[in-house]
C-alpha cells in the first residue's frame, strides 16, 4: 500500500503540472502597456512554483517508497545535514527565492499605482451598483458634473443623479451603458461606487480594481490593441452579481471620437 | 509547576447523574468530544451545501429533491434561485470555517487531550470550559437557525463585507434578519472560543506534571499553546467588528456604510463610515484564523507522523520555533487579502513581504517532515496515510500562496477559483486531514476499541484522489479568469470553463459519499470495534499511558505520572522495544532526549 501511495501521489504531481506545460487554461493575451510585466512576474512564479511543487512532490512520494515496510532490524538513519540543512535550504534556496519574486513583482504593481496617469489620457468615469456599470464621459467642457444622489433614479434612466438644469458641468456629460476607449492612448479611469462593493476587472487589461462605498479612487490603464472585452464585477454584491457586467470596445481614435459623437446624440 | 507525585485531591469530584456525566460535563475529555459531536454535525451539513452548490454550478436549471422544503423561495421546485445559491454558500463558508475546522483540531482534540498530554487531571478553569462548549453549541443554533428565517441566511458569503452585510434587508434577500443572526452567531462563538483559548494557555503553563518541563511537551501540545495564543487576540477583535455590524443593522449607526448611498433609488439614511474598516477589522482575526485551523492539524500530523515512522522528527525545537514564528507573522499578513480592496498601493507591497516571509517557516516544517522520512522505518495504516496526505495537501496548497502573495499577479488571480482552490486544498482539505488522521489515531484512546482499518483505507484513497480532482482544477479554472462566488458562468468567456465544472462536481459528489463510509466506521466502530490494547501505536505519550481507554476521569487513576523523557524516544540503542514512554524510568543512551 505504501508503494502504491507513493505512485499515486507522483501521478497526481505530474498529472497537475501537465494543464501548466500545455498551456491548456490560462489568461487570455495581455492587451495592456504595464500587462508585459505582470505576465513575466507570472511565469517566473510558475516555473519557481513549479519546481518547488514537484520537487516536494516526488521526494515525498519517492522517501514513502523506499523507507515503508523495512525490517525491524535496519537502523534509523538521519537524513544527511539534519534539522540545520534543511532550515538552510529553506532560508536560503525557498526563502530567497519568493522574497527576490516579491522584490522584482514590485515594478509591474508600481508601473500601475505609482505612476500618474498622462495628462493627455482619456477621462473615464464608471459608476457601479447592484447591477450593472454605467460609464460617463466628460464631454467636450472635459468636467465630470456633480453627482447628487438622492437624484439618482433607475426608473427615469438618470444614473448618475445629474441636474443639467443648475449644474453646467453636466450639460455635456455622456453617460453610456458600454465602455469605448481609443487604443494606444492613456485611459484614466474614474470609479465610484453607488450602493455596495463591486470590483472592475477585465483580464486582458490586467487590471482588477475593486470599488469603495465613500471612496472615489482611480486607476489608469493603456491598451494596445483593438477589440471587445468583457468587464465582469468580481466583488460580491448581492443576487444579480453572476451577471453584472459591461463590454470595453477599444477602437481606433477615429472610431472612438464618431462613437463619442453618437452617443452624445442619445442623451 | 505542581510537584506532584502522590494522589492529590481532585480538583472536581467523579460526576454522577447523567445530566453531569454526558450533558453539562466538567470533564475536559466530554467536553472535548462534545466539539467534536458538533464540528460532525456540522462538516456533513457543510458537505451536503457544497453537493447542492456544486450540483447547481454544473447544472443550473437542474431540481434538486426536497430542496422547496428548506425555502420555497429560495429553491422553488428545487431548482435555486440566484440569491439562494449565494445563501447556501455563506452558511457553508461559515459552517465550515468556523464550526468544523476551528471547532474539531482545536477544540475538539486539544480540550480532550491536552490536559492528559501534559499530566493533568483536568483544565484549570473547567467550569469556564463547559461554558465554553455551550456558548458554541448556541452559536451554532442560532447560525443555523437564520435558515429558517422567512428571508433565510445572509448571502454576503463567509467574509459580510461592508456596506451589502451592513445595509440591511435593502441590500438583499437575507441581509436584515439573516445578517444579524449571522453576527450574533459568530459573536457568541468568539465568546466561546475567548474562554477555551484561556483554559488551553492555563493549562499548558501551570498544569504540568512533574518533569514536564515545555520542551518535553508533544508536538500537538505545542500545536494547540500556539493556537489559543493566536486565539486570544484574533477572536478579541472579530467580537467587536460583530457588534458593531450589529448596531448598524438595529441601532442606525454607520460604523461600516459611508455616506449618500443609494439603494434601489432610494438615498440610505446612514453616513459616515468606513467600507475598508470592515475588511481591515474581518481579516486582522481572518489571517490568523486560518492558522488557528492549520497549526493543530500540524501538530497532530507531527504526533501521528512520528509515532508511525518509529523516529523522532530531525528537530521538534525547529518545528516549535517555526510554529511560533507563523504565529507571530500572522498577524503581519491580512492586508494580502486587500491587495486591491482600494487601500493604499503601499500598503499592499508592505504587506506583500511578511507574506511571502511567512512561507520560510512553513517550508521549515514541510522539509522536516519530509526530512524525517529519511531512513525512518514508516509504518503504513489510516492515521499515517492521512498525515502523510495532510503534507502533500498543504505543499500543493501553500505553493499557490506563492502566486496570490505578490500583489501585481493578485490583480490578475484575485476573486477567481485559483483563491478558492488555493484555500480548499491548503486550509480546508489539509486541516480535514489533520482531523481524519487524530481521528484514526486517538480513536482507541477515546473509545477503547479500533476503527475497521479496511474502511478506514477505503476512506482515504477515495478523500485523497478525489480531493485532488475536485481541487487541483480550481486552480486552472482561475487562471483563465473564472471569477468565484457567481451561481452561474453566463459570460461569454467562462462557456467553454462549463466541462471542468461537471468534472469538478461528479469528483465532489463521489468524494463525498466516501464521507459517509468514515462516518458509517465511527459509529460503528464505537460500538462494535475490536477491542483496542492500551497502546496499539507503540506510542511514548502521556495519554498512551493512561490506566484504561477511554481514561478514567481524572485522567491517570488517582495518580499523576512523573516524566523522565521527552515524548519522542524511539529507535534507542539498546531498549527493549524500539520506544520508551515518557512515564519511565529506565535511564537510556539516547542521541537527543529534551530535558
Amino acid at each position: 500500500m505504501a508503494k502504491l501511495f507513493a505512485v499515486t501521489i507522483i501521478i497526481i504531481a505530474i498529472a497537475s503540472a501537465v494543464p501548466i506545460v500545455m498551456h491548456t487554461w490560462e489568461p487570455p493575451k495581455d492587451i495592456s502597456v504595464h500587462g508585459k510585466l505582470i505576465d513575466e512576474q507570472f511565469s517566473e512564479t510558475m516555473v519557481e512554483a513549479g519546481a518547488c511543487f514537484l520537487a516536494a512532490q516526488l521526494i515525498l512520494g519517492f522517501f514513502i517508497w523506499k523507507f515503508s515496510d523495512r525490517p525491524r532490524e535496519e537502523k534509523i538513519k538521519s537524513f544527511p545535514g539534519g534539522a540545520r540543512g534543511l532550515v538552510a535550504a529553506a532560508v536560503i534556496i525557498v526563502g530567497a527565492e519568493v522574497m527576490a519574486l516579491g522584490a522584482f513583482g514590485t515594478k509591474a504593481w508600481a508601473s500601475i499605482y505609482f505612476t500618474p496617469p498622462a495628462p493627455d489620457a482619456t477621462q473615464v468615469q464608471v459608476q457601479a451598483g447592484q447591477f450593472a456599470f454605467y460609464f460617463r464621459y466628460p464631454g467636450p467642457d472635459g468636467k465630470f458634473g456633480p453627482i447628487h444622489p438622492e437624484q439618482i433614479s433607475e426608473a427615469t434612466e438618470n444614473f448618475y443623479g445629474l441636474d443639467t438644469t443648475h449644474d453646467p458641468d453636466s450639460k455635456d456629460d455622456i453617460v453610456t451603458a458600454e465602455m469605448a476607449v481609443p487604443v494606444n492612448r492613456d485611459v484614466h479611469l474614474l470609479m465610484h461606487a453607488k450602493d455596495v462593493g463591486h470590483s472592475f476587472f477585465v483580464r486582458e487589461l490586467r487590471i482588477q480594481q475593486d470599488f469603495v462605498p465613500g471612496l472615489d479612487l482611480s486607476v489608469h490603464f493603456t491598451p494596445t490593441e483593438i477589440g471587445r472585452y468583457e468587464i465582469v464585477c468580481t466583488q460580491l454584491c448581492g443576487l444579480g452579481h453572476y451577471n453584472m457586467k459591461a463590454y470595453l470596445d477599444v477602437m481606433s481614435q477615429q472610431d472612438f471620437d464618431a462613437w463619442l459623437k453618437k452617443q452624445a446624440a442619445l442623451q | 509547576m505542581h510537584n506532584m507525585s502522590e494522589p492529590v485531591v481532585h480538583q472536581h469530584t467523579a460526576p454522577t447523574g447523567f445530566i453531569r456525566k454526558y450533558v453539562f460535563s466538567l470533564d475536559h475529555k466530554v467536553i472535548g468530544e462534545q466539539y467534536y459531536g458538533l464540528a460532525l454535525v456540522a462538516v456533513y451539513i457543510g458537505l451536503v451545501l457544497s453537493w447542492v452548490m456544486r450540483i447547481h454550478l454544473a447544472w443550473p436549471n437542474a431540481a434538486i429533491p426536497g430542496l422547496q422544503l428548506l425555502s420555497k423561495t429560495g429553491a422553488p421546485g428545487g431548482v435555486l434561485t440566484p440569491e439562494y445559491y449565494l445563501q447556501l454558500m455563506t452558511m457553508h463558508g461559515t459552517i465550515m470555517v468556523f464550526f468544523v475546522l476551528t471547532t474539531a483540531p482545536f477544540a475538539g482534540f486539544g480540550n480532550y487531550f491536552l490536559p492528559i498530554q501534559v499530566g493533568a487531571e483536568d483544565m484549570p478553569f473547567p467550569h469556564l470550559n463547559m461554558m465554553s462548549f455551550w456558548v458554541t453549541f448556541v452559536a451554532f443554533c442560532v447560525a443555523i437557525s437564520a435558515f429558517f428565517v422567512p428571508q433565510g441566511p445572509p448571502l454576503s458569503g463567509w467574509t459580510a463585507y461592508a456596506p451589502l452585510s451592513a445595509l440591511g434587508q435593502v441590500a438583499g434577500p437575507g441581509q436584515g434578519t439573516g445578517q444579524v443572526l449571522w453576527a450574533v452567531s459568530i459573536a457568541l462563538f468568539c465568546v466561546g472560543q475567548l474562554l477555551g483559548s484561556l483554559n488551553f494557555i492555563s493549562t499548558t503553563l501551570d498544569m504540568r506534571c512533574k518533569g514536564m518541563s515545555l520542551m518535553r511537551l508533544p508536538l500537538s501540545t505545542w500545536a494547540w499553546f500556539i493556537t489559543s495564543c493566536i486565539g486570544l487576540t484574533a477572536f478579541a477583535v472579530l467580537m467587536p467588528a460583530c457588534i458593531l455590524l450589529i448596531l448598524d443593522h438595529v441601532a442606525g449607526t454607520s460604523f461600516f456604510i459611508a455616506s449618500n448611498l443609494v439603494v434601489n433609488d432610494q438615498l440610505q439614511p446612514h453616513a459616515g463610515g468606513s467600507t475598508l474598516l470592515w475588511q481591515h477589522l474581518f481579516w486582522f482575526f481572518g489571517h490568523p484564523e486560518v492558522y488557528i485551523a492549520i497549526v493543530p492539524a500540524m501538530g497532530v500530523v507531527s504526533h501521528v507522523l512520528i509515532t508511525n515512522m518509529r523516529r523522532p522528527l530531525l528537530s521538534s525545537r525547529v518545528i516549535i520555533y517555526s510554529m511560533v514564528s507563523i504565529a507571530f507573522l500572522s498577524y503581519m499578513v491580512y492586508g494580502h487579502h486587500m491587495f486591491v480592496s482600494g487601500m493604499n498601493p503601499f500598503s499592499s507591497l508592505a504587506f506583500s513581504f511578511p507574506t511571502l516571509a511567512i512561507t520560510i517557516p512553513a517550508t521549515i516544517i514541510v522539509l522536516i517532515w519530509i526530512g524525517s522520512l529519511y531512513g525512518s522505518k514508516l509504518r503504513i495504516n489510516s492515521a499515517s496515510l492521512f498525515a502523510l496526505g495532510f503534507v502533500s495537501m498543504f505543499v500543493s496548497g501553500g505553493i499557490s500562496g506563492f502566486f496570490l502573495a505578490q500583489p501585481s499577479i493578485d490583480i490578475l488571480l484575485h476573486a477567481t477559483y485559483f483563491v478558492v482552490g488555493h484555500f480548499h486544498l491548503v486550509m480546508a482539505v489539509a486541516a480535514l486531514f489533520g482531523i481524519f488522521a487524530g481521528t484514526y489515531f486517538w480513536f482507541p484512546k477515546v473509545t477503547g476499541r479500533m476503527m475497521n482499518e479496511t474502511l478506514g483505507r477505503i476512506h482515504f484513497w477515495v478523500t485523497f484522489v478525489g480531493a485532488y480532482c475536485i481541487f487541483m482544477p480550481f486552480h486552472y479554472l482561475g487562471m483563465a479568469g473564472n471569477v468565484r462566488r457567481y451561481q452561474a458562468f453566463v459570460d461569454d468567456f467562462m462557456a467553454p470553463l462549463m466541462p471542468v465544472h461537471k468534472f469538478i462536481t461528479i469528483a465532489a459528489l463521489i468524494t463525498g459519499a466516501a464521507q459517509i463510509v468514515f462516518l458509517y466506521n465511527l459509529i460503528h466502530s464505537r460500538f462494535w470495534g475490536k477491542t483496542a490494547p492500551l497502546n496499539p501505536w507503540e506510542a511514548t505519550s502521556l495519554e498512551w499511558s493512561t490506566p484504561s481507554s477511554p481514561p478514567p476521569f481524572d485522567n491517570f487513576g488517582g495518580k499523576l505520572p512523573v516524566v523522565y523523557h521527552d515524548p519522542y524516544q524511539y529507535g534507542i540503542e539498546g531498549a527493549t522495544n524500539d520506544f520508551v514512554m515518557q512515564t519511565d524510568p529506565a535511564q537510556i543512551n539516547s542521541p537527543r532526549d529534551e530535558k
